[in-house]
């Protein structure tokens, strides 16, 4: 049924449509919306046969999905930013016990200086700890990719996180069509668990284990990523033919056939770049996109495939790995060990700065002509930078960086206001 | 069946539910049903006060419940030491999540049989002292307040010995720990620190909140099933002598249970509601000095010579035990 609603209820009524079993909820910007549409859902009666329960942190939201799931039921929670730090130890955990709890993260940035804008800085610090991750390009992904989560970590005992950019797409009202209870229930079958707390056959779960029996453990997490390489097609190609849309995958490809610039992002951002890349078409240039939707597992043959006779590759990312880069360009070199081709790492968004289709133009045609560094940062004020540098060489005791930026453009704007 | 109070001098040790009572009156440990849910074999050390609160405390929540618990497990010595895999010494379901979330992965094993309408089933929390006063404490409490449907058993050792033997806001005034070493002027814990979280329980209004001591097997047994019975959050914390943390003879665990309950620093009561309901009164009370001197973790209040300074505010702090919770 189509609708006109917010990204947030959207995902809360796909979540619901999945009969989950055990909500936990604390409130962290901008996921928020998502369990408060729940928790109605649940107190109205809207959806039954579910235990929704308000804790007293993330590190408690997941732990007691953790509980709920290793009983047997079907768990669903979301978070963001500071809130899956929070819950890291939990977040390791979950993956390693193997059980299949979904997650909604709202895409925001991590402090300090802290931020409730979107960026990647909070799914990408927790990008190994053994989840899938799947990142939204719309909101009726997201609505669909939590349907399609469920069944992929069930199928695999292995939790999923989806990824929605924070405000973006989760406070955007837009069209979506909610698909019916009977196709969700067709497609997603119930959950039936391959270890559970059961009184009738006593297991432990979560035993100490030594360097005899670690490793394999670990690896066989790996292994698990790996079949979802194949799994995670198969089901979007199941989704697509059941729900009659194309909704998750490990990559897209948009016009990339003859490209010789391949803009890789992730997320939302997607939608402006190929805005961007529509015109610069226009104009005759060879350009395409290739969307990253799952990130865990990294699609290192579906990426190799989708750059190989590109010229040169532009790595868009929300996240800075502070100290080296990018996180994304580093899958993207590994897909394409032995290929030689320029390839450039672009920092953008971070902290929710606006990513304009002007700057994504500018940044795109100096690709073209070769201009762009190994690795760039889009939209930086360098004149701000450069002022706190020579701020703080003045003196030892300058005092805290990110108040006296935020001083310096203040008096900057009233300046301009007197002027 | 009415509890009735039965002491047994001969044995030296209070021990109760041999032949002398008939089977209705024995304790759940002298029953030949009984589970045997923390089995033989694990890897506690000798004398190990935590191994035998737990073997008691599960063994009377199993026969209360028919049979029919969930035990979730905080990291800490009784996780490791019963499950070195490939042994598990758990005959029960039983789960490991982390050190700090066995209330709230608990909370979350109660919703799921909540949601699934499996009424029959009871789910147990349990932790040491670290992973309940400390770590989980903010797990624990969010359980207390939602009043999920859970009992929690703290195992308190006064340390983390797991670990070898650090402070824990359980650690009383004085003790040398490996971070609170018997050195320079005031050796040992700082006094005016450390947390009474069976009070803090009582503070969040759950309907029962018991401490409980390995000196008194039967009444922990009691108290374990009271507890079984009552729907809600319910808290029971049990002492625990660690003859490896506090330097004491493995033999004597028993009876330094005993002298700590005897001398008052240790107070067993019963609480309903934030109320106290019941209370032990002290049979043969001693002074804390007994106590204490068993114990190394404490030698440094003995030699090289005596400090009456600290044996004195010790003392206080039992004697106000004693006035606050009425137990002379």
């Amino acid at each position: 049924m189509l609708k006109q609603i917010e990204g947030s209820r959207a995902i809360a009524e796909a979540v619901a449509l999945c009969r989950p079993e055990v909500i936990c909820a604390y409130p962290i910007t901008p996921q928020t919306h998502i369990v408060e549409g729940l928790g109605e859902m649940v107190k109205s009666g809207a959806l039954t046969r579910c235990e929704f329960i308000n804790v007293e942190s993330e590190f408690a939201a997941l732990s007691v999905a953790i509980g709920a799931s290793a009983a047997g039921a079907r768990s669903y929670t979301a978070t963001a930013s500071q809130g899956i730090l929070f819950m890291a130890e939990a977040v390791y955990n979950a993956a390693g016990l193997g059980l299949p709890i979904v997650m909604t993260i709202g895409n925001r940035a991590i402090g300090a200086p802290i931020n409730i804008w979107n960026d990647h800085s909070d799914s990408m610090a927790l990008r190994d700890a053994g989840w899938i991750q799947l990142y939204a390009e719309t909101n009726q992904e997201a609505a669909d990719l939590h349907i399609q989560a469920f069944k992929l970590a069930e199928a695999l005992s292995c939790p999923v996180m989806v990824c929605v950019d924070g405000f973006i797409l989760t406070h955007a009202v837009e069209r979506i069509d909610v698909p019916t209870q009977a196709d969700v229930d067709a497609y997603l079958p119930p959950f039936e668990p391959v270890q559970i707390l059961d009184v009738d056959d006593p297991v432990s779960i979560g035993a100490m284990v030594g360097p005899e029996a670690f490793f394999e453990v670990r690896y066989l997490q790996h292994h698990k990523q790996e079949r979802a390489l194949e799994m995670i097609p198969a089901l979007a190609a199941e989704f697509e033919a059941r729900f009659g849309r194309v909704a998750g995958g490990l990559v897209r490809t948009y016009r990339t056939d003859d490209a010789e610039t391949i803009v890789v992002a992730l997320g939302s951002l997607n939608g402006t770049v190929k805005d961007v890349v529509d015109a610069m078409r226009d104009k005759g240039d060879r350009i395409g996109v290739l969307t990253l939707c799952s990130f865990r597992p990294f699609p290192l043959a579906a990426v190799r495939a989708a750059l190989a006779n590109a010229k040169r590759v532009v790595v868009l990312e929300k996240s800075l790995a502070v100290g080296l880069g990018g996180m994304v360009s580093d899958g993207v070199r590994k897909a394409l060990s032995g290929i030689v081709l320029a390839g450039h790492t672009v920092i953008c968004g971070l902290g929710g700065r606006a990513i304009t289709r002007a700057s994504l133009t500018n940044l795109f045609q100096r690709a073209q002509r070769n201009e762009l560094g190994v690795l760039e940062f889009l939209d930086l004020n360098h004149a701000v930078v450069d002022r706190e540098l020579a701020r703080l060489a003045q003196a030892r005791r300058a005092g805290p960086t990110a108040e006296a930026i935020l001083r310096g453009l203040a008096s900057a704007a009233a300046g301009a206001r007197s002027a | 069946m009415t509890l009735q109070s039965v002491k047994f001098y001969q044995t030296g040790t209070f021990t109760v539910g041999n032949r002398l009572l008939d089977d209705a009156q024995r304790s759940v440990q002298a029953n030949m049903r009984r589970t045997n849910s923390l089995n033989s074999g694990h890897r506690a050390c000798q004398g190990c006060g935590e191994a035998l609160g737990a073997r008691y405390a599960i063994d009377a929540a199993m026969q209360a419940a028919a049979g029919r618990v969930v035990a979730v497990n905080a990291t800490g010595c009784l996780e490791v030491f019963s499950t070195p895999y490939p042994e598990t010494s758990w005959q029960i379901p039983w789960m490991h999540s982390l050190f700090g979330n066995a209330p709230a992965v608990a909370a979350g094993v109660a919703a799921a049989l909540k949601v699934k309408g499996r009424t029959d089933v009871k789910v147990i929390a349990q932790g040491g002292d670290g992973g309940t006063t400390d770590i989980g404490f903010g797990c624990l409490s969010g359980m207390f307040e939602r009043n999920d449907d859970v009992l929690y058993v703290c195992y308190d050792n006064e340390a983390y010995m797991n670990t070898g033997v650090q402070r824990s806001s359980a650690t009383p005034p004085a003790a040398r720990t490996a971070t609170t070493m018997a050195v320079g002027e005031h050796p040992g814990n700082v006094f005016g620190t450390g947390k009474n979280v069976p009070l803090i329980a009582m503070a969040h209004h759950i309907p029962y909140v018991a401490t409980a001591s390995v000196a008194n097997l039967r009444d922990l047994e009691a108290k374990i099933t009271t507890a079984m019975g009552i729907a809600g959050s319910r808290y029971v914390h049990v002492h625990v002598p660690c003859p490896l943390g506090w330097g004491s003879d493995p033999a004597d665990t028993i009876k330094v249970a005993r002298m700590a309950v005897e001398s008052g620093l240790f107070p067993l009561f019963e609480a309903r509601f934030g109320e106290v309901t019941s209370r032990y009164t002290l049979r043969r009370p001693v002074t804390v000095e007994a106590y204490l001197m068993l114990q190394k973790r404490f030698a440094h209040l003995f030699t090289p010579r005596r400090d009456e300074a600290t044996l004195a505010a010790i003392q206080e702090t039992a004697d106000r035990n004693v006035r606050t919770f009425g137990l002379a």
